[in-house]
């Protein structure tokens, strides 16, 4: 497999500020990251706020760029200013209200903008923003106003207009945050399916344990460095360490470790309900 | 105070193209002390529904009742109504604004007309209910983390000293334990003082854990208003409206299918935990 990101050394600074706008120092929010994400991988990460998990998911397309170290994304350094346009085809990305980044008045005017801006010929962008609204599921919304979807469905139409521009990889920054149950599967379900069909490279940031049991790897950050790195399974039998990080594990496994607290021979990090099911029923 | 809502319309952009009816027929009580949990898909007229209890908006038509009293009456005082009814908005943070974290929560009880010295008094009370330490007092507001400014904001409403406390979503975009740190805090001054709490929230577990009573919204009515363990009974029609039971009640549900004789009522971890060592333990 290709790399699709790889970060070394990676170090970001903060410059704080006085009133006159004067640097009176510095923050650092990433702190020594190495890490590599290979095409076609499901990447977790998560972290407590202010962890530096958004200032590490804005490098990957070129927003910032590295105070020290180097973020490469398709083999592309993002520090190389004759490349920018290039990394941010390759890498895009959505954020946590959907209402940042609509900016069109129909839906599919908002999709279409990204492939406009690159330049892509008329015919092919109906084509991109038709095929783009078909993998969300939100096709029979595209003469409707943004405005007026739920919020899920305004995170798909977000996505819509992600991979209209065909990256290769897509980073989430916490794109369920703001939904209900139903918008927070739909999301989910529709990053499921990129990844399936579309063989998209996905990083998806978040606070909700249960969004990374599917996940190849997981990252967990702290204090701008990263803390553990593993599968879903083996972060998630580690909850006393990740309760440190101010970080929680899917209810499923808090039941499971609760019942072999209270004396149940359960293994540790049960990570689906099917799992826990099976183990108690053994146990009958 | 006590709540009581009767027969409540709001119609939007009325005798426009856009008219749209939020919320239709609603019929509420709310008893003084109790906490309140408020589920319900995007769209489903929750958030509408709190901003009529302290008179942001005005229904179209029905009544709203605080100890007996219709809040839509000649002369029903609406200023001190809001006082006593906090409203916290979601991502209140975004309405700091003042120079210090003191300050800003002096800005509730400075507008209630209190002394200076007063208004430091209860913005310090409120701090400390959240959680908030001494050493942030003088911090910039935006020098706090994501969870401390939540806490710094929801504090500049309790300053206020409300009688009723209304949170809308107040832990989206929170870290799990900031997220349990504001939802302790929340139940702990409703076991200490005898505020009303109404919670809005999309996380069915949080609901579960804390609330008394769960009022289900959907298309603006009221689809069901009962305890966890009633509503969370219902998890396939929540499903149809875009809801979900918690984790915990869809596993028991599950092993009961498997032959187990667990309680599939169990809405929180520990009734779950409860019920399988019943019939499982020695």
């Amino acid at each position: 497999m290709e790399r699709m990101v790889q970060t070394e050394d990676l170090v970001f600074e903060y410059a704080k500020r006085d009133e006159e706008g004067n640097v009176v120092g510095t923050q650092r929010a990433i702190d020594q990251v190495s890490l590599e994400v290979k095409e076609g991988q499901f990447i977790a990460i998560l972290g407590h706020n202010g962890s530096g998990k958004s200032t590490l998911a804005k490098h990957i397309n070129a927003i910032l760029v590295p105070t020290e170290g180097t973020v490469w994304v398709g083999g592309r350094n993002t520090k190389d200013a004759d490349e920018l346009w290039n990394v941010r085809q390759s890498a895009g990305m959505v954020f946590q209200n959907p209402d940042n980044q609509i900016i069109g008045t129909v839906v599919e005017e908002d999709v279409g903008f990204g492939p406009e801006n690159l330049g892509v010929p008329t015919d092919e962008i109906w084509k991109r923003v038709e095929e783009s609204l078909q993998a969300v599921g939100m096709i029979s919304y595209r003469h409707h106003s943004p405005n007026k979807l739920s919020g899920g469905q305004k995170q798909r139409v977000a996505i819509a207009g992600v991979i209209a521009m065909r990256p290769k990889c897509i980073v989430l920054d916490e794109p369920t945050a703001m939904l209900d149950p139903n918008g927070r599967k739909e999301v989910l379900r529709t990053v499921e399916k990129l990844r399936r069909q579309e063989k998209v490279t996905v990083i998806l940031i978040t606070h909700y344990m249960e969004e990374v049991i599917d996940a190849d790897r997981v990252f967990v950050m702290d204090h701008g460095r990263v803390v553990m790195d593993g599968t879903p399974r083996e972060i998630f039998s580690q909850v006393d360490m990740l309760k440190e990080y101010r970080l929680d594990v899917p209810q499923v496994t808090i039941l499971a470790d609760e019942l072999r607290k209270r004396g149940l021979d359960i293994p540790a990090g049960i990570l689906r309900k099917e799992e826990l099911v099976d183990v108690l029923c053994r146990l009958k | 105070m006590s709540i009581k809502i009767e027969h409540l319309n709001y119609i939007y952009s009325q005798g426009t193209a856009y008219e749209k009816q939020a919320l239709k027929d609603i019929c509420l009580e709310i008893p003084h002390g109790e906490f309140v949990g408020i589920i319900g898909h995007t769209g489903s007229g929750k958030s509408t529904l709190i901003q009529h209890l302290n008179g942001l908006i005005k229904a179209t038509d029905g009544i709203i009742c605080y100890n007996g009293e219709n809040i839509y009456g000649e002369r029903y005082n609406m200023k001190e109504l809001r006082n006593q009814v906090g409203l916290v908005f979601q991502y209140p943070e975004h309405q700091l604004f003042e120079v210090d974290v003191l300050s800003d929560v002096c800005f509730g009880p400075k507008n209630q007309g209190f002394s200076r010295e007063e208004c430091e008094k209860r913005a310090k009370e409120a701090l400390k209910l959240v959680g908030l330490k001494e050493k942030y007092h003088q911090s910039s507001p935006f020098e706090l983390s994501g969870g401390q400014k939540r806490r710094a904001a929801i504090a500049g409403v309790l300053a206020m000293r409300p009688k009723v406390l209304i949170l809308d979503e107040p832990t989206a975009g929170l870290d799990p334990k900031g997220r349990d740190e504001i939802l302790e805090q929340i139940a702990y001054l409703h076991k200490e003082t005898d505020i009303t709490v109404i919670l809005v929230s999309h996380s069915m577990e949080d609901i579960a854990k804390y609330a008394d009573r769960i009022i289900v919204m959907n298309q603006g009515q009221v689809m069901y208003n009962s305890t966890p363990k009633e509503v969370f009974a219902h998890y396939k029609e929540l499903e149809e409206v875009g809801l979900a039971a918690p984790q915990v009640t869809y596993i028991m549900h599950e092993i009961a299918k498997k032959g187990l004789a667990v309680d599939t009522g169990a809405t929180t971890v520990k009734e779950a935990a409860d019920s399988i060592m019943e019939v499982l333990g020695k």
